[in-house]
C-alpha cells in the first residue's frame, strides 16, 4: 500500500497528518434503544418521551432488539467481528440533558469488535490507490436529550425527544493521512449505512456527527499528542476541522509549543476549533455494568438472519457491474449511493443491456433530474419505462437522437415509450428505397459540396449525414445512411 | 367471644371473607381504626383509609356476583418505595416529597388485581438505605415491642421495612410488602416477631419500584405466617417484560405445595456463621431451630460457606456503587424538590437541591458509590467486589450440593434502642452480615420467628434456599413456626 503524500509544510520539514473518526450514528429505528417511545425527526418537543426517557423513579430500560440487529448487521456489512456476548455500562455524569445522571453505552464489551472498510483509489484527491481503513468496534449506546437556549431570557429548556434515542458509535483506527482520506472514509461509511438501512446518513438532521481525533508528526516517528474535535456534521466540515486542526498544532509544535490531549468544538462558521475542555477537567465517568440489564447474548440463529438480511454491499454491487462491462467510471457512480444503485438494477432487471443502461443513466437520466432538481427516487421515469425506451434504441425501432425526443416526452407526460413512438410517428426507417431517394435529392441539392468532397474534403460526409436525418426527420437508421451514402458518392 | 378481625392472618380474612363470617368493609374499617389509632408508631407516611374501603366494597360485590379474587377482602400496607398511581410515593426522602407518580409499580398492580386493598404507604429507611428505620425524612418507625429489662427505650423496627415489620407486629395490616436489598425484609420481620421472604432475585418485577441497588434490590412479602407469606408472594410475583432481570419462569402455587414434613430434606449450618462472640440469646435459638428441624425429619450436616466474611464489605461496595448512580437522576430538574438559589446555574442547583433533598445516610452512600467507581479506584474496589459476589455465589452452589436449604440467625443480635447505632454506621451495617450473603448470591431467603431473647424480644432464624426454590425455604421456615410455638406479640402501648 502506497502511503498517503499529503504533508503540511513547516519551517522545520514536512508534517504528517493522523487521523481517527468516531462517528455516531442514530440506528434507524421506530423506537428507542430502551423504551418505546417515538424517534421520528423534528417532532414538537417533549412530545416523543416515556416514562423511562424522563428517568421517573422506578422505571427500567428495556433493549430494543431492532436496534442491536441493526447495529449486528452494520457490523457484517464492515467484515466486523459480532461479539456474541457483549454488556450495557453506565456512564455518570451529570448534565440537564441526561435525565438519567448516566448514559447507557458499551465499554468494555461492545456488541461490535474489529472490522474494516475500503476507500477507492481518487487521483485527484491524492489517494492513490484502494486504502483499507480499520474499524476498531461498534457500540450502541443513548442519545442525550437536547437543551435550548433561545426560549426564555433567562431560562434554558430542555427537549427530550432525543433522550434515548439509539446510536451506534463506529471507532475507527487512527488509519487517515489526509483529510481527503477521512472524507472518503465518511463517504463510504455512510454508504454502507445507508445500503444496510441501518442509519439514514442524514448529517443535515444529526443522524450521523463525527468526533474527529487529529494528531501530527514527522513521517516515521511516532504518533503525536490528539486533540478530539467534537460532533461535526459534515464530510466537508470534517476535512476543514482537519486541515486546521492539523495545521494549528504544526503552528504549535514549530513555535516550540506542546499539544495538550484535549476536546475541541469546530465553528463551521469560520472553519476552525476551539479549546472545549482539557484532560485535566476530564469527566471521571465511573463506567459500571448497567446492573438494571442482562448481558446481551446472541444465538446464532439471530445471527444467521442478520446475514442473510444483508443487501449487496457496493464493493460487491461494483465489481459486479464491472464484471457486466460497466466502465469503472460508471461503475462507481451508479453505486455511490444506494438509491441509485437500486434503481440501476430495477433497470438491469426490466432487461435493459447493462453498458448501454449504464451510460444512459450517467449521462440522460442524471443530466434530466439535475435539471428537474429531482432525486433519484423521485425519477418521472420508472426503471421499466427506461428499459422500455432503451430497448427501442437497441432493437433499432429509434435511433439514439430520436430516443432523447422520447425521453423528453415521457418526463412531461409519463407516456409509455412505445405509445410515444407509435403516436408521433417516430419510427426510424431502415428502408433503404426511401433513404435512396432522399439521399438523391441531397447530392442533387448540393452539387457543389458532391464536387468538393469528390475533390478531397472527405470531412463533408458528415454534412451529408446530416442533410439526409435532417430530411427525414431523424428517423432514418444512421448505419444504413451512412452505407448508402457511401455508396451514393461512390 | 369474636377475636378481633385484626388479629386473623391474611388466610383466615381470606377464608372468613369467604365463608361469610364477616364483610370485607368490616375488615377494611377494623383496620383502618388501627392504623388511624396508631399515630405513635409512625409507621405510615400517607394513610389510605378509602382505597382500603373501596377495595372492601369491591370484594363485597365480587363476593355477591361470585367473582372473587386470590385476595379479595384483605387490606394490606404498602412500602412507599413502591409508585402507587396518584398516591404520594416517596421512598421515605425529602427529595420526593409530594412526588405522585402516574403509574402504579407492577408488584403493587398485582396485588390490586388479586383484589387486596391498600391501607396506606409505609415509612421507610431513606431510599432503603438502614437497618433501624432511623433514616426515613417522615421520622423513626417506633417498634411496638418494649424491651422487658431496662426501661422504656423506643425499639428500632429493623429497616429498611420498617414501617412494614412494626405495622404488621402491632396489626395495623395482616400483611404488608417489603423490599430486601440487603436483608431489608429479613432483619425487620426478625425485630418484630414477624415472617418476611425475599425471594429469588427476579421473581418480582422491580418495574415502578424507587431503585437502591439494582442488582440485588428484590420485593417480597411480610406478614405473620409463613402461609401468608406463600399467598402475597404468589400475588407478586411473575414474569414482567418490563424488567430486563425478571425471571420468565411460571409462578409455583407455594400456598398449596406448604408442607412441614422435611423427611428426606438435609438442613446445612454454615460453619462460618458461628462466629466468635455470637449473641448467647441468638446461638441458644439457632439450636433450637436445628432441634424443630430434625424433628420434622430433616437430617442436619455441616456446611461451608468460606468467603462468608467478605460478603458485608462486598455488599458494601456493590450496593453504592449502584446507587450512586440510580440516585442521580435526582436533580431537581423533572420532578420531586428542586433548590433554585438566587443566581444559581445548574450545577448550584444540583447541588443545593440534591444537598437539602437527600439524607446523612444517603450522601454517604452516594459518596462511597462514587469513590468506589472512580478512575484508580474501581478495580480495587468494585471488580474486586464483584469477585467476591461471585465466590460467595460458588460456595452456596456448593453447599446446595450437599444440603436442601440452610439455617442460620436472621441477624446478630434482638432489635436495639432507637439512636443506639446512629453514631456508628459501622456497627448499623454489622446487623446485615447474616442476611447480605444470600442477597449477594441472588437466593431465596427468609425470616421466621424463632423465639424471644432474654429481654423478652423477638429473634429471628433464617432460612436460605437454592434459586427459584422457594417452596424448600417456605416449607422449612412453615416446620419451626409450628414447632417454635411463637405466640408472644407486643402488648398495646401506642
Amino acid at each position: 500500500m502506497t502511503e498517503s503524500t499529503y504533508r503540511i509544510a513547516g519551517a522545520t520539514g514536512d508534517w504528517e497528518v493522523v487521523i481517527g473518526l468516531e462517528v455516531h450514528a442514530q440506528v434507524t429505528s421506530q423506537a428507542k434503544l430502551f423504551s418505546g417511545a417515538a424517534t421520528a425527526f423534528g417532532a414538537e418537543p417533549n412530545t416523543q418521551v416515556s416514562l423511562v426517557d424522563a428517568a421517573m423513579p422506578g422505571m427500567l430500560p428495556v433493549p430494543n432488539r431492532e436496534c442491536i440487529r441493526q447495529a449486528v448487521r452494520t457490523g457484517m456489512a464492515i467484515n466486523a467481528r459480532i461479539n456474541k456476548w457483549s454488556r450495557f455500562d453506565r456512564k455518570n455524569y451529570f448534565y440537564a440533558d441526561l435525565p438519567q445522571g448516566y448514559q447507557i453505552s458499551q465499554l468494555y464489551h461492545p456488541l461490535v469488535g474489529e472490522g474494516s472498510l475500503a476507500i477507492e483509489a481518487d487521483e485527484k484527491a491524492g489517494i492513490a490507490e484502494e486504502k483499507v481503513i480499520g474499524i476498531e468496534r461498534i457500540h450502541v449506546e443513548q442519545d442525550a436529550g437536547k437543551l435550548m437556549h433561545d426560549q426564555h431570557p433567562t431560562r434554558s429548556y430542555v427537549d427530550l425527544n432525543r433522550s434515548g434515542v439509539a446510536l451506534m458509535e463506529i471507532v475507527s483506527r487512527p488509519d487517515m493521512r489526509s483529510p481527503a482520506e477521512a472524507g472518503a472514509y465518511l463517504r463510504k461509511l455512510r454508504a454502507i449505512l445507508r445500503y444496510v438501512g441501518s442509519c439514514d446518513g442524514n448529517m443535515e438532521e444529526g443522524s450521523m456527527r463525527a468526533d474527529v481525533n487529529v494528531s501530527v508528526r514527522k513521517p516515521g516517528d511516532e504518533f503525536g499528542t490528539r486533540t478530539e474535535t467534537k460532533n461535526v456534521n459534515s464530510v466537508r466540515f470534517v476535512m476543514q476541522a482537519i486541515e486546521y486542526e492539523a495545521q494549528r498544532q504544526v503552528d504549535v509544535l514549530e513555535g516550540g509549543g506542546r499539544i495538550v490531549q484535549e476536546t475541541r468544538l469546530f465553528n463551521p462558521d469560520t472553519g476552525t476549533t476551539r479549546s472545549m475542555r482539557s484532560k485535566e477537567d476530564a469527566h471521571d465517568y465511573r463506567y459500571f455494568p448497567d446492573p438494571d440489564l442482562l448481558p446481551l447474548e446472541l444465538d446464532d440463529t439471530f445471527l444467521d438472519a442478520c446475514r442473510a438480511s444483508l443487501p449487496e454491499l457496493p464493493d460487491a454491487k461494483r465489481a459486479r457491474y464491472e464484471g457486466l462491462g460497466i466502465t469503472e467510471y460508471n461503475a462507481a457512480v451508479l453505486t455511490a449511493e444506494v438509491e441509485t444503485a437500486r434503481w440501476f438494477d430495477a433497470l438491469l432487471e426490466a432487461g435493459a443491456k447493462p453498458q448501454q443502461a449504464s451510460n444512459w443513466v450517467s449521462s440522460e437520466l442524471f443530466g434530466a433530474l439535475n435539471r428537474l432538481g429531482k432525486s433519484i427516487e423521485d425519477s418521472p421515469v420508472a426503471p421499466a419505462q427506461a428499459a422500455e425506451l432503451l430497448a427501442l434504441v437497441a432493437d433499432g425501432t429509434i435511433s439514439g437522437t430520436i430516443s432523447k425526443q422520447v425521453f423528453e416526452i415521457m418526463l412531461e407526460t409519463g407516456d409509455a415509450p412505445g405509445k410515444i413512438v407509435e403516436e408521433k410517428g417516430l419510427k426510424q426507417t431502415s428502408d433503404t428505397g426511401t433513404i435512396e431517394a432522399v439521399i438523391a435529392k441531397v447530392l442533387a441539392d448540393n452539387g457543389d459540396k458532391v464536387e468538393q468532397y469528390k475533390g478531397g474534403k472527405e470531412a463533408l460526409f458528415g454534412f451529408f449525414v446530416g442533410q439526409t436525418m435532417k430530411a427525414m426527420q431523424g428517423k432514418a437508421n444512421p448505419q444504413i445512411v451512412n452505407e448508402l451514402l457511401k455508396k451514393a458518392l461512390g | 367471644m369474636r377475636t378481633e378481625l385484626t388479629d386473623l392472618t391474611v388466610a383466615e380474612i381470606r377464608d372468613g371473607f369467604r365463608a361469610g363470617d364477616f364483610s370485607a368493609r368490616e375488615v377494611a374499617e377494623a383496620f383502618n381504626a388501627n392504623v388511624a389509632a396508631a399515630k405513635a408508631l409512625n409507621a405510615f407516611i400517607v394513610e389510605t383509609p378509602e382505597h382500603a374501603l373501596a377495595a372492601a366494597d369491591q370484594a363485597d360485590k365480587d363476593k355477591a356476583a361470585g367473582t372473587l379474587k386470590p385476595l379479595s377482602g384483605v387490606p394490606i400496607g404498602m412500602k412507599d418505595l413502591f409508585c402507587t398511581n396518584g398516591v404520594q410515593t416517596t421512598a421515605a426522602s425529602h427529595m420526593l416529597e409530594g412526588f405522585k407518580p402516574t403509574y402504579e409499580s407492577t408488584v403493587s398492580q398485582k396485588l390490586w388485581d388479586a383484589g387486596a386493598g391498600m391501607l396506606g404507604k409505609l415509612n421507610l429507611d431513606q431510599f432503603a438505605m438502614g437497618s433501624s428505620n432511623e433514616t426515613s425524612y417522615f421520622g423513626n418507625v417506633i417498634s411496638p415491642w418494649r424491651s422487658k429489662n431496662g426501661g422504656n427505650a423506643p425499639l428500632a423496627p429493623g429497616g429498611s421495612s420498617g414501617g412494614s415489620s412494626a405495622a404488621i407486629a402491632a396489626r395495623l395490616c395482616p400483611a404488608a410488602t417489603g423490599t430486601d436489598t440487603g436483608g431489608s425484609i429479613r432483619q425487620p420481620a426478625a425485630f418484630t416477631g414477624i415472617s418476611g421472604i425475599k425471594p429469588t432475585y427476579g421473581r418480582c418485577s422491580r418495574w415502578g419500584i424507587i431503585a437502591f441497588a439494582s442488582s440485588l434490590d428484590q420485593a417480597g412479602p411480610m406478614a405473620r405466617t409463613v402461609q401468608d407469606c406463600a399467598i402475597m408472594l404468589e400475588n407478586m410475583a411473575g414474569f414482567d417484560a418490563r424488567d430486563s432481570t425478571s425471571l420468565d419462569l411460571a409462578v409455583p402455587q407455594w400456598e398449596a405445595g406448604l408442607s412441614a414434613d422435611l423427611k428426606g430434606k438435609k438442613v446445612g449450618i454454615p460453619r462460618e456463621y458461628r462466629v466468635d462472640g455470637l449473641d448467647a440469646d441468638v446461638a441458644r435459638v439457632w439450636d433450637d431451630g436445628i432441634a424443630w428441624l430434625k424433628d420434622a425429619g430433616a437430617e442436619i450436616v455441616e456446611v461451608s460457606l468460606p468467603h462468608s466474611k467478605y460478603a458485608l464489605p462486598a455488599y458494601y461496595i456493590i450496593a453504592p456503587a449502584e446507587a450512586s448512580s440510580n440516585l442521580a437522576r435526582y436533580d431537581g430538574v423533572r420532578y420531586g424538590l428542586r433548590d433554585l438559589p438566587d443566581g444559581a446555574n445548574l450545577q448550584d442547583m444540583y447541588a443545593a437541591t440534591r444537598a437539602a433533598g437527600f439524607g446523612p445516610e444517603v450522601k454517604r452512600r452516594i459518596i462511597i458509590g462514587t469513590y468506589v467507581l472512580s478512575a484508580g479506584f474501581y478495580d480495587a474496589y468494585y471488580t474486586q467486589a464483584q469477585k467476591v459476589r461471585t465466590l460467595i455465589a460458588r460456595d452456596f452452589a456448593t453447599a446446595f450440593e450437599s444440603c436442601d436449604v440452610i439455617l442460620a440467625p436472621t441477624a446478630p443480635s434482638a432489635a436495639f434502642a432507637l439512636g443506639d447505632k446512629t453514631a456508628d454506621p459501622l456497627a448499623m451495617y454489622l446487623n446485615d452480615v447474616f442476611a447480605v450473603p444470600a442477597s449477594l448470591a441472588g437466593l431465596p431467603a427468609m425470616s421466621v420467628p424463632g423465639g424471644l431473647s432474654k429481654d423478652g424480644l423477638p429473634l429471628g432464624l433464617q432460612i436460605i434456599g437454592p434459586a427459584f426454590d422457594e417452596q424448600s425455604v417456605l416449607n422449612a421456615g412453615l416446620a419451626i413456626e409450628q414447632r417454635a410455638g411463637f405466640t408472644a406479640r407486643a402488648e398495646k402501648w401506642w
